[in-house]
């Protein structure tokens, strides 16, 4: 494995930390009664294209560890692998589609949204079901239910505010010698 | 906030163990457990593991609202399965007692109630040692274990990283939320998803963007400090190995094996009491 | 016996590879073992970008072009990494938190020793060791979010301590500390220089400050050149340090505005040993007596009554007991004491972010405690300390415009009023700008615009001149004041003593969750009970007027405050 720089291991440290509280702290209510939204995603996707495919792999499977750790409900491998493996896409799309993220316009919002919605899919619909029928022996019909539920809210949240991050984030790399004051 | 992952400082012999072995356990234990469904053997772990429990002296009001998480989510879990696939356990075990008869596909089977007895025994003997392996190691361990067990101590160190700023983090994310809402900014149910969403957005940029101008001061601070020079490092936490934390991942190992033996002896993940 | 050089600039300049100007134009500066120098001079002029000249993060992880010649400790500095930097210089950053990397004292201070393979049990004792000597030994398994800012700096000197450096570089360790707790930090450098004969380097702006303990040397910095390099003594007697934007100690200015020549015989920049001759006090006297009685401005009608608030916050925190206080309208009013006084929850507590258990609050005569956090934010304004927590929008508009936007305010109506806010705040000709392309300063300005346009009726701000120079606290502070004169109350929170002397007429005082005092700036600092329970520090002017046999240091202080703008208007 390539070593990473100090500036890498800093952003997938406070990277998990911000995934982390995201995840454990900020409850957006759902429709779905007793259910809130999971706004991390957004973050780990716009993370995953700004430091890459590796960053974007440890901070979801750190972040989601430490929620894991953190709730009672025990450790679900599963899911946090597929957590893990949704850093690792988004931050692989990103380099294939050549998606700028300090310019990103138009075009480079579709690529980043064409790419989440088939990484979220792969992620809650293929991984994340397939290992819990071979680890939990849960029954199929049971989890495609379930990563049909996650796949379409995470990318709805990816779309929303992963989006809005990558074009605040975009801004703040516009030089100031192309303005003029009125 | 200063103790989010429910460490509790109390001596015993659980504690003692270092977090390395403990780690190496928790994980031995994990693929154990995830393994097989022999029955007999989760039975065996469920109630080693709440042996465990008093070994370590947690009591369970140390713990009364994790383990109410837990049987809510098992409960739940159970619900969904049931809903979504009734037949599971007669499709698993290849006959079909029925106990309850109910209209539709919902027939309350023996096979059913047995197949969800496995699924709640899984959960049942390996939550109980997450949440002790949380409650018993110190959060300073963590980084220092993961490169014990073999993860590059880079790697390892963005653990503790993440462990340090969560705290500060959540500050900001608290601070920056109560300004956005003195602005107007609206998360409750009386705004639609999507402008809650975006009304979330609203607290994000300002927190992700500001946490990502102190990510070039940390790394500035820990490179003017040394870190990344050598091939390896050392850990103020770190503890050697005791004859107890070898034991302990020698016995945790022997489970893989044996739960492996038993899966390849029954012919089957599944241990089945209706075939005769 | 002539000292050993440790670090030496030769003819060096240095330009980074994304600036089209050089920062740095040929530096010529030696550091000798042992030495203690103070390095000052405004924002931008160029002092930090020589301090990482001297740790090596220039030119390793900022790149750039050098010229000339940097020796530290005998060898190319631009050739060594930054590790074998490290074992030469030791920095503390001016972040704390930044700084604090381990999830306890004990693991940051062995943080450098883990990076050097040190065995574990052998790193124990070392640990110990520095934990004494800069006195968090009591802490050690404490993390970073429980101890005080004092207490962060001092393990944040312990880390670098550790690596037994030759030199120990400061970057604006003042910034974040409350005035006392400052004063411990200059006198904790001070003995561990003498303790272990480092060489130190403090990068500051607050002159006065670093001065409450002797200085060899100081280096004035202005748009990248060195302006002066040479005694504390001889450049207090010249007026070199106000012309470059950097505030001289008070004490200095006030014998300069009565007419005594300065010379470095009398010892200006230490001013327990300062001499002052019977004829020189006689002019201070004089001085004194031929200003005229500052004025008091009157008091309005009450805006907001906070009585008997009592706040416990869930985790047992009795942060607030029994708080009373008035704010009075078109006022323009301080509220300070220490980090954990309650200053921050009692302003939570007048935004409706935190419920009191007890007491009344009123506005205008109106119960705070049926207004939600948006109701009372249309009365109140909330500014936060660092703007870029307060930004979500991307372009300066949309940022200020919305506050009405969540209100449901139509666009037309919303145009004009942005508008208004935007030219009061001096923002008009950036209207159409991205937020990015700001200053900080203009930041903050883009902050308080959008609090504005709500039209409050009080505006509250968490300590709005931190971190900044003379000349930028200028700005935000002129502003703030032509505000409150168009009519807005304004009520700030500050650690800073010549924020409070300078512009707010009356201050509230907060010890331990309690008032204790609410008076004037003036009296407030020359009061010693009241600066010692609160954490403030005593002016000099307090010493000064003590030193010429003046009996009202209060009265000396508001004339020399008053004399001291007009002039620098």
């Amino acid at each position: 494995m390539k070593k990473f720089s100090v500036k890498t291991i800093v952003a997938i440290g406070i990277g998990a930390a911000l995934f982390f509280v995201l995840g454990r702290f900020v409850a957006i209510p759902s429709p779905v009664p007793n259910t809130s939204i999971s706004v991390q995603y957004g973050l780990l996707a716009f993370l995953s294209v700004v430091y890459g495919p590796l960053a974007g792999a440890l901070v979801g499977l750190i972040g989601h560890t430490l929620i894991d750790f953190s709730n009672g409900w025990g450790i679900w491998w599963s899911w946090i692998i597929a957590s893990g493996v949704f850093g690792l896409l988004m931050g692989l799309a990103a380099k294939v589609l050549k998606m700028n993220e300090a310019e990103i316009g138009k075009k480079g919002l579709i690529k980043f949204n064409i790419a989440q919605v088939v990484c979220h899919l792969v992620c809650w619909m293929v991984i994340a079901p397939v290992l819990d029928v071979y680890m939990m022996g849960e029954p199929w019909d049971k989890l495609i239910a379930q990563g049909l539920m996650s796949g379409i809210a995470n990318a709805v949240t990816t779309a929303i505010v992963g989006s809005l991050l990558c074009v605040a984030y975009a801004a703040t790399k516009t030089k100031a010698g192309s303005l003029t004051k009125e | 906030m200063t103790n989010l992952f429910n460490y509790i400082d109390r001596p015993s012999p659980i504690h003692r163990l270092t977090g390395a072995s403990k780690l190496v356990c928790l994980i031995a234990w994990s693929v154990a457990a995830m393994t097989s469904f022999y029955t007999p053997l989760l039975v065996a772990l469920t109630v080693a593991a709440l042996v465990l429990f008093r070994v370590a002296k947690l009591r369970a009001k140390d713990i009364s609202f994790m383990l109410g998480i837990m049987i809510v989510y098992i409960a739940l879990n159970n619900v969904l399965i049931f809903l979504f696939s009734p037949n599971h356990g007669t499709e698993l075990y290849g006959s079909r007692t029925v106990l309850i008869p109910l209209p539709g596909r919902y027939d309350i089977t023996a096979e059913q109630l047995f197949y969800h007895l496995n699924v709640i025994l899984k959960n049942a003997c390996t939550i109980p040692i997450v949440l002790l392996f949380i409650c018993t190691t110190n959060p300073s361990e963590f980084a220092a274990s993961l490169n014990r067990i073999g993860v590059s101590y880079r790697v390892s160190y963005a653990v503790a990283l993440a462990l340090r700023y969560i705290p500060d983090v959540q500050r900001e994310y608290h601070d920056i939320s109560l300004a956005q809402q003195a602005r107007g900014t609206e998360m409750s149910k009386k705004a639609s998803l999507i402008n809650r969403l975006k009304a979330a957005s609203s607290i994000l940029i300002p927190l992700i963007l500001s946490s990502m101008d102190r990510i070039e001061t940390i790394s500035n601070a820990m490179e003017l400090r040394g870190f990344g020079k050598e091939k390896k490092r050392t850990w103020y936490s770190a503890r050697p190995f005791s004859k107890a934390d070898i034991a302990g991942m020698v016995v945790c190992l022997l489970l893989v094996v044996l739960s492996l033996l038993l899966t390849y002896l029954n012919g089957g993940r599944y241990y089945n009491p209706f075939m005769k | 016996m002539k000292k050993e050089p440790i670090i030496s600039f030769e003819n060096f300049g240095f330009q980074y590879t994304a600036q089209a100007e050089p920062t740095l134009y040929d530096i010529n500066l030696t550091i000798h073992k042992g030495e203690k120098v103070l390095i000052a001079g405004p924002s931008g002029c160029g002092k930090s970008t020589l301090a990482h000249c001297i740790n090596g993060l220039i030119p390793n992880s900022y790149p750039g072009k050098t010229t000339g010649r940097l020796t530290i400790g005998g060898k190319d500095a631009l050739k060594l990494d930054l590790f074998g930097l490290s074992k030469i210089v030791g920095t503390v950053l001016q972040d704390s938190d930044g700084q604090f990397i381990g999830l306890t004292v004990a693991e940051d201070i062995a943080f450098a020793l883990e990076n050097d393979c040190i065995p574990t049990k052998e790193m124990h004792e070392q640990v110990e060791k520095i934990a004494e000597l800069v006195d968090v030994k009591g802490v050690l398994g404490h993390a970073p979010h429980e101890i005080s800012g004092g207490q962060k700096q001092r393990v944040g000197l312990g880390g670098v301590m550790v690596g037994k450096v030759d030199v120990l570089l400061f970057d604006e360790p003042l910034a974040n500390l409350d005035p006392a707790t400052g004063k411990q930090a200059i006198v904790l450098i001070d003995e561990i220089q003498k303790r272990t004969g480092c060489a130190v380097i403090i990068i500051e702006h607050r002159v006065e400050d670093v001065l409450y303990r002797p200085v060899d040397r100081v280096v004035l910095m202005g748009d990248g050149r060195v302006l002066y390099d040479g005694g504390p003594d001889e450049l207090l007697c010249q007026d070199l340090l106000p012309r470059n934007g950097i505030r001289e100690p008070l004490y200095v200015t006030a014998l300069k505005y009565a007419g005594v020549t300065l010379t470095p015989d009398m010892r200006p920049s230490y001013l327990p040993e300062l001499k002052l001759s019977e004829e020189q006090k006689r002019q201070v006297h004089t001085w004194f007596s031929q200003q005229p009685q500052a004025p008091r401005p009157p008091l309005g009608d009450v805006l907001l009554n906070a009585e008997n608030i009592d706040f416990t916050y869930a985790g047992g925190h009795h942060a607030l007991k029994g708080i009373s206080a008035i704010v009075h309208k078109g006022e323009m009013l301080s509220i300070v004491g220490t980090n954990g006084a309650g200053k921050s929850t009692f302003s939570k507590v007048i935004c409706g972010f935190e419920k009191p258990q007890s007491g009344v609050l009123e506005l205008n005569g109106i119960d705070l405690s049926t207004l939600s956090i948006k109701e009372r934010a249309d009365h109140i304004g909330y500014v936060m300390q660092n703007p870029n927590q307060m930004i979500s929008k991307t372009q300066i508009f949309d940022e200020v415009a919305l506050g009405l936007r969540n209100r449901g305010v139509s666009e037309e109506e919303i145009r004009p009023r942005v508008e208004e806010a935007l030219k009061i705040c001096g923002l008009y000709p950036f209207r159409n700008w991205p937020v990015s392309a700001l200053s900080y300063g203009q930041k903050k300005r883009v902050t308080i615009a959008s609090i504005l346009v709500l039209k409050p009726e009080m505006i509250l701000l968490d300590e709005p001149t931190a971190g900044q120079d003379l000349k930028h606290y200028t700005e935000i502070m002129d502003f703030l004041s032509e505000l409150n004169r168009q009519g807005v109350t304004v009520v700030l929170i500050t650690h800073d003593m010549h924020l409070m002397l300078e512009y707010t007429p009356r201050a509230v005082v907060f010890n331990a969750g309690q008032v204790i005092a609410d008076k004037s700036a003036a009296e407030v600092l020359n009061s010693p009970e009241i600066v010692e329970a609160a954490h403030l520090k005593e002016t000099s002017l307090y010493h000064l007027s003590a030193l010429c046999g003046i009996d009202d240091p209060e009265e000396f202080t508001r004339r020399f405050i008053a004399r001291d703008r007009e002039v620098r208007v």
